[in-house]
């Protein structure tokens, strides 16, 4: 592919995006209306904030081979970050005059993905030299370890940081200057903004030498380190900017929610982002909006029509069709939607 | 620490030459070749003074750490045959299998279903349930094995680990759409009554279900050993352990014993969560827990043996019970992760070897 091809695409993209968010505003519901229910504000947010998560997810696990099952960790300590440093301002000892400033959460959102993206870094330096389910381990247990940590107070309940089990309450909404950037067709262009920038990030980085490195060392990681790729450092690097991505869905997502809870970051989220990820073809950036769009689409789709159609059932037997998706999906389709066929080969033989 | 991350930074390719060029061991500087037992010794002593660091805030005696000790080998032997289960798989089908901790819930679920519908009282209802339930998990394991990881046997670890995933998100969904949220209660086994008789044997008190678990993990790790040892069917699971090719060239139905091997895993979840079970109120969500705090075991233990599995899985059960009487309750998780991580990181060269990659 050549290097500015993506280019083309990635605007169409954007103008699709653009031309479905200012429907969305001129006639509110209209998209919603018209689908059936299915397609609402609601729905578009919550994929582009998955986007933004996805594209790092896959540069990880795609293009760069290591597993993360622990990925929904990053995206909460980036959702509690934005929580806590707006809505506990005055317990940290933040002037109000910073903390009720409208640049503030925008700030804080920065330092956050900066602090988690470091905080990867280094605990990729370290985990990121284990290798296939060990690694997929060691994840595992960082996630559980986060969310225990978040669920817990941080191990001080006297100052009452992340409200325990029943998370932050009363998240303000993002402003620039005095206006504020909502309702949610409004919020909606902040989502997909930051959406589409991480997949111009993620192309950029994918048709880079950092791609083709990252591809090396999936491929062998010997073979990667003896032409001259620094395969530890690489990893982390690349570990350390998917954590940053997620940290910022995580603060949109505050922002978005205005309420922030433990449970939403746990193992079973962790698990969903690499449903998502497999789902849309992990292999791909354009695997990400897509992955993330087709599974709360189904989602969707499974409690408001499916489900409601056969009598006795209830919407509990989400969690069912949605592992038996996942079995399905990973037997007979492990490419996922987007099957980039240059990319994708290295992937799913084993090796 | 600051070791760890140091050798972590530096250049892959000594671990790599570490790794490849494998001469005698004498040839090996002396650091390299104390390192892995140093390391893990490390840990544990780091552990050891921690825990006991935490408990002489509280002022603990010798009594209350042979309290929390004895309760720990309970847990412990709990999580040992959960452990034995991923072991056991792993080392015939090189599969992490997650579905694991559905079959521990699915045990004492089917069991309390069954032991009502067999009228709720009496000795031999609640055997004949329990039975019924551990067969029908068996049965439910090999399925799994023959119609998901069979099929896409070709596949990357991480696709069939992310299968054995998405089968417990379904079946622990499907718990929660048959037996719905709250906790159920099974009769303890002396009693057949929610109240356990309690023992006390010099100052520590006891349940005398614990003597059941103890008891169950002894016979069925015996059973296990005589199973692997003693008959034909055992030594060609661990001939496919040892290499799977030449295992199918001697004419062993390779895919037949990794059927069965889920099956054995099967079984030891289900009993495990079944001599658990009058103690704690078995959950549709059990499994998440016993199954994470299970793998962990079997990481300590090395994951492909068996006696490791079970001495994995009585050490977290008292670190992490020694753990949990030392600190605040919802703490008490956090252990086996930290530990995992810990483990992970302290012995990769070795646990890399080890496993089939």
């Amino acid at each position: 592919m050549r290097q500015g091809s993506w280019g083309f695409r990635w605007l169409a993209a954007a103008a699709a995006v653009a031309a479905v968010g200012v429907w969305d505003l001129v006639q509110p519901g209209g998209l919603a209306r018209l689908s059936g229910g299915l397609f609402t504000s609601d729905l578009l947010i919550r994929t582009g904030l998955f986007t933004v998560v996805l594209v790092g997810l896959n540069l990880l696990m795609g293009y760069a081979g290591q597993a993360s099952l622990g990925q929904a960790a990053f995206y909460g300590m980036g959702a509690f970050a934005s929580a806590i440093f707006t809505v506990r301002a005055r317990v940290l000892g933040i002037p109000p005059a910073v903390a009720e400033a409208w640049w503030w959460p925008w700030v804080v959102m920065v330092l956050a993905a900066l602090a988690v993206g470091a905080f990867a870094l280094v605990v990729g330096l370290a985990i990121l030299r284990l290798r296939g389910h060990y690694l997929a381990m060691a994840t595992l247990g960082l996630g559980v370890i986060v969310y225990i940590v978040l669920r817990e107070n941080l191990g001080m309940p006297h100052l009452n940081l992340t409200g325990g089990f029943d998370g932050i309450v009363g998240v303000p909404r993002l402003r620039v200057g005095g206006v504020q950037l909502w309702p949610v067709q409004v919020y909606f262009f902040v989502v997909w903004a930051a959406a589409l920038a991480s997949m111009a990030l993620g192309l950029n980085v994918v048709h880079s030498p950092v791609g083709r490195a990252l591809r090396a060392l999936h491929g062998s990681e010997l073979a990667a380190e003896s032409v001259g790729v620094d395969v530890g450092s690489l990893k982390a690097k690349i570990f350390a900017l998917s954590a940053a991505l997620a940290s910022v869905a995580g603060s949109l997502y505050a922002h978005f929610q205005a309420a922030v809870v433990p449970d939403t970051f746990g193992f079973v989220p962790s698990l969903e982002l690499v449903v998502m990820s497999a789902v849309g073809g992990m292999s791909s950036i354009w695997g990400a909006p897509l992955g993330a769009l087709t599974v709360l689409l189904l989602e969707q789709l499974l409690r408001t029509h499916v489900l409601g159609l056969v009598p006795a059932v209830s919407g509990e037997l989400e969690p069912v069709v949605f592992g038996a998706m996942l079995v399905v999906i990973m037997m007979y389709w492990p490419g996922g939607l987007v099957s980039s066929r240059r990319t994708q080969a290295p992937v799913w033989t084993s090796r | 620490m600051t070791t760890r991350v140091r050798s972590a930074a530096e250049p892959a390719t000594t671990e790599v030459a570490a790794r490849t060029a494998r001469g005698p061991r004498e040839h090996l500087p002396a650091a390299r070749r104390a390192g892995p037992r140093a390391r893990l010794g490390g840990v544990a002593a780091f552990v050891l003074l921690g825990l006991w660091l935490l408990g002489r805030r509280l002022g603990y005696g010798p009594g209350e750490y042979l309290q929390l000790l004895v309760d720990g080998t309970v847990t412990g032997a709990v999580y040992a045959l959960v452990a034995v289960g991923f072991a056991v798989v792993y080392r015939v089908t090189g599969v992490i299998n997650f579905a694991q901790g559905a079959f521990v819930m699915l045990g004492p679920m089917l069991t309390v279903s069954f032991f009502r519908a067999l009228g709720g009282a009496g000795a031999v209802a609640l055997a004949t349930a329990a039975l019924a339930a551990v067969a029908i998990t068996a049965g439910l394991a090999m399925a799994v094995h023959r119609f998901t990881l069979h099929p896409a046997r070709g596949a990357s670890a991480l696709t069939r680990i992310i299968i054995t995933v998405g089968v417990y998100i379904s079946l622990q969904g499907l718990a929660l759409r048959i037996w719905g949220p709250r906790p159920y209660v099974l009769p303890a086994f002396t009693t057949l009554q929610m109240a356990d008789r309690l023992l006390e044997v010099g100052g520590v008190v006891l349940q005398a279900q614990s003597l059941w678990v103890w008891g169950t993990g002894v016979v069925a790790v015996l059973a296990l050993a005589g199973f692997f040892e003693g008959t034909v069917v055992g030594k060609a699971m661990r001939a496919c352990a040892v290499n799977r090719t030449a295992a199918r060239l001697m004419g062993i139905p390779v895919d037949r014993m990794a059927t069965l091997a889920f099956g054995l895993a099967g079984v030891l979840g289900a009993v495990a969560g079944i001599v658990l079970a009058p103690s704690t109120r078995p959950t549709y969500d059990m499994g998440l827990d016993l199954g994470l705090k299970g793998f962990v075991a079997a990481i300590a233990g090395g994951l492909v043996s068996v006696p490791g599995a079970v001495a994995g899985g009585l050490v977290l059960g008292v670190l992490e019970s020694l753990w949990a009487g030392v600190t605040v309750a919802g703490f008490k998780d956090l252990f086996a992760f930290v530990m995992l991580i810990l483990l992970l990181l302290s012995r990769p060269q070795g646990w890399l070897e080890a496993g089939h990659e």
